[in-house]
């Protein structure tokens, strides 16, 4: 799994794709998650940061990053390398 | 029993959401918390006790400082830079000749917006003629001024070759180049493409025809597009071309002319932060257009005048809506709703913003969400979606602000007339720049048949039907 080189990311949790020239949003926590991905962080590694940070079950954040990750990847904001 | 630790965050699911202008935006945005009093010093109330609400306010100094800031950001980076106002996006002639006095040329797509930047005294070589729609007129008008005549299509092409000999001298002419550039949609139904090699097809036939003189390549990618680097795309596209012109035909252009679309600091529908945080700068656009050229293949010692054709970026800023509620209603599952004297026969950029609206007066802090409604007979008539409010009452006045660009040139006159739009100079004094509307003033392009001149009403009778006066039975 590795984010697509082609996509900007700018600080303000804002998504270009080029190659389509769809933009997205982000909420502040699901852009910390997608700069992990780019700091080629692993699912295990993204959780655990978060479960010290937040206030959350793990059960609850497993949810919530698989759900994530997988939407990213219909976007074609993630691979699969 | 789990154990959380207080210090920990709040933890919200992460989303990502399209960016799609056909989607509401189900976040509902929060308005400024701080009203309105005051535009350019000018007291909100009493411009709407004077010129009427709604009434559209156009700054003067805002428009100066913001072509400024544009221009600055390419002054600074490229030799040669030339701003040509796009007159679709603001032609009232006041907005015109702020923006000709600043230095910027006229860029116009139809006969309407050309006879109106000559009236405004913008001599014919600064004109750019755009658009897919030339009659044989309009062309040998502007081949006469000696106009920059961008051409949009082979039927124009072929056109003006044929006309050209009529002339003592040659048309100048540029092509209209469509390419990729990542930007979705793209707008190929605009001249020639640049994959295809239709935009090198129509470059060759100009040169050998030996008829026209070749003078630039233009393109316009598309409008309010968030990303500069498609704009680093579409430069390095043109100059490519540039170059094999200059291998092939021994020939330096005179202009790159990138057209407009970049991106006002307003917020589009469906989006989760606001445009004044997404929006690239100037100085990002600049950046990415004169870094493509500098660093292309084009003879640095001839480097081609960089032309801009910004609307929408210069002008939106500068433009507010004043505004007023007519009523609240309450919708029949429970969400309310706030009627305003504006609506979507006014603010068209309602169909692509959320705008930003503001009152005009001191308000506690407590909000609510509201759905903001035109006073039109239609269900299309809405402004804001779900926009989190200070309750307003019947005759508050709010103010839209950035509605600069776009409004004043595709408003309608549907059920309501246009109203007036004034300006505010530098110096605080507000001027009309445009009237509103009267009855009489849509009514004098109309003509009534004389059969069909005052009918008398329907209970008045004296109508006449087979030759008889028509019996209206009381009794009925
Ligand atoms: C050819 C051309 N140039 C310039 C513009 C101005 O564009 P914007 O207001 O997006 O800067 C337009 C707008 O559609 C255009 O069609």
């Amino acid at each position: 799994m590795k984010i697509n080189k082609k996509i900007a990311i700018s600080e303000s949790g804002f998504v270009f794709n080029p190659t389509t020239g769809d933009s997205y949003s982000l909420n502040p926590i699901a852009a910390e998650i997608l700069d992990m991905l780019k700091k080629d962080l692993s699912e295990d590694e993204i959780t655990d940061a978060l479960l010290e940070k937040y206030d959350v079950t793990a059960s609850v954040l497993h949810r919530s990053i698989d759900e994530f990750i997988d939407t990213l990847k219909e976007m074609k904001i993630l691979e699969n390398e | 029993m789990e154990n959380y630790n207080m210090e920990k965050l709040n933890f919200e699911r992460p989303i990502i959401r399209k960016i799609n202008t056909g989607i509401s935006n189900k976040f509902g945005m929060k308005t400024e918390f701080e009203p309105i009093k005051h535009i350019d010093n000018v007291g909100v109330k009493g411009l709407a006790a004077e010129y009427g609400s709604p009434v559209f306010v156009l700054s003067e100094k805002t428009m100066r400082r913001t072509f400024n800031d544009a221009k600055r950001a390419f002054d600074t980076r490229y030799p040669k830079v030339q701003f040509s106002w796009s007159y679709k996006t603001n032609y009232l002639n006041a907005v015109c000749n702020v923006f000709h006095s600043e230095g910027s040329w006229a860029e116009v797509v139809s006969r309407f917006e050309y006879d109106k930047a000559i009236a405004n005294g913008v001599p014919g070589n600064k004109i750019i003629f755009n658009g897919p729609d030339k009659t044989d007129d309009d062309l040998n008008t502007a081949i006469k001024n000696d106009s920059f005549i961008h051409i949009d299509h082979f039927d124009e092409l072929y056109k003006l070759i044929e006309l050209a000999p009529k002339h003592h001298k040659k048309p100048k002419v540029a092509i209209r180049v469509n390419m990729d550039t990542g930007i979705y949609p793209m707008w190929d139904r605009f001249g020639f493409n640049y994959e295809n090699g239709e935009a090198w097809e129509a470059i060759s036939k100009i040169i050998i025809s030996n008829k026209l003189e070749f003078t630039g390549l233009h393109t316009h990618i598309g409008t309010f597009i968030l990303s500069a680097s498609a704009y680093a795309i579409a430069a390095s596209k043109l100059a490519e071309l540039a170059v094999r012109i200059k291998l092939k035909f021994h020939k330096d252009i005179s202009y790159i002319d990138m057209g407009g679309g970049f991106a006002s600091s307003n917020t589009l529908k469906g989006s989760y932060l606001m445009g004044i945080d997404t929006s690239p700068s100037f100085d990002d656009y600049a950046e990415a257009i004169t870094t493509a050229l500098i660093n292309s293949d084009i003879d640095p010692d001839n480097m081609p005048l960089l032309i801009l054709e910004t609307g929408r970026a210069l002008i939106d800023d500068a433009g507010s809506l004043i505004g007023s509620v007519v009523a609240n209603k309450k919708l029949s599952d429970g969400r309310k709703a706030t009627i305003m004297d504006f609506g979507v026969n006014l603010l068209f950029t309602s169909f692509w913003y959320d705008h930003k609206i503001t009152p005009a007066q001191d308000f506690s802090h407590h909000s609510e969400t509201t759905t903001l409604y035109g006073p039109l007979c239609m269900n299309i008539d809405q402004i804001r979606e779900s926009i989190s409010l200070p309750p307003l009452k019947r005759g508050d006045l709010v103010v839209v602000s950035k509605v600069g660009a776009y409004n004043m040139t595709q408003w309608m006159q549907f059920i309501m007339m246009r109203p007036k739009v004034v300006l505010i100079d530098k110096k605080g004094e507000v001027h009309i720049i445009r009237h509103n509307e009267t009855r009489e003033f849509v009514e004098s392009l109309e003509e009534v048949p004389l059969h069909l001149k005052k009918a008398k009403d329907v209970n008045g009778n004296k109508h006449k039907h087979n030759g008889k006066p028509v019996e209206i039975d009381s009794k009925n």
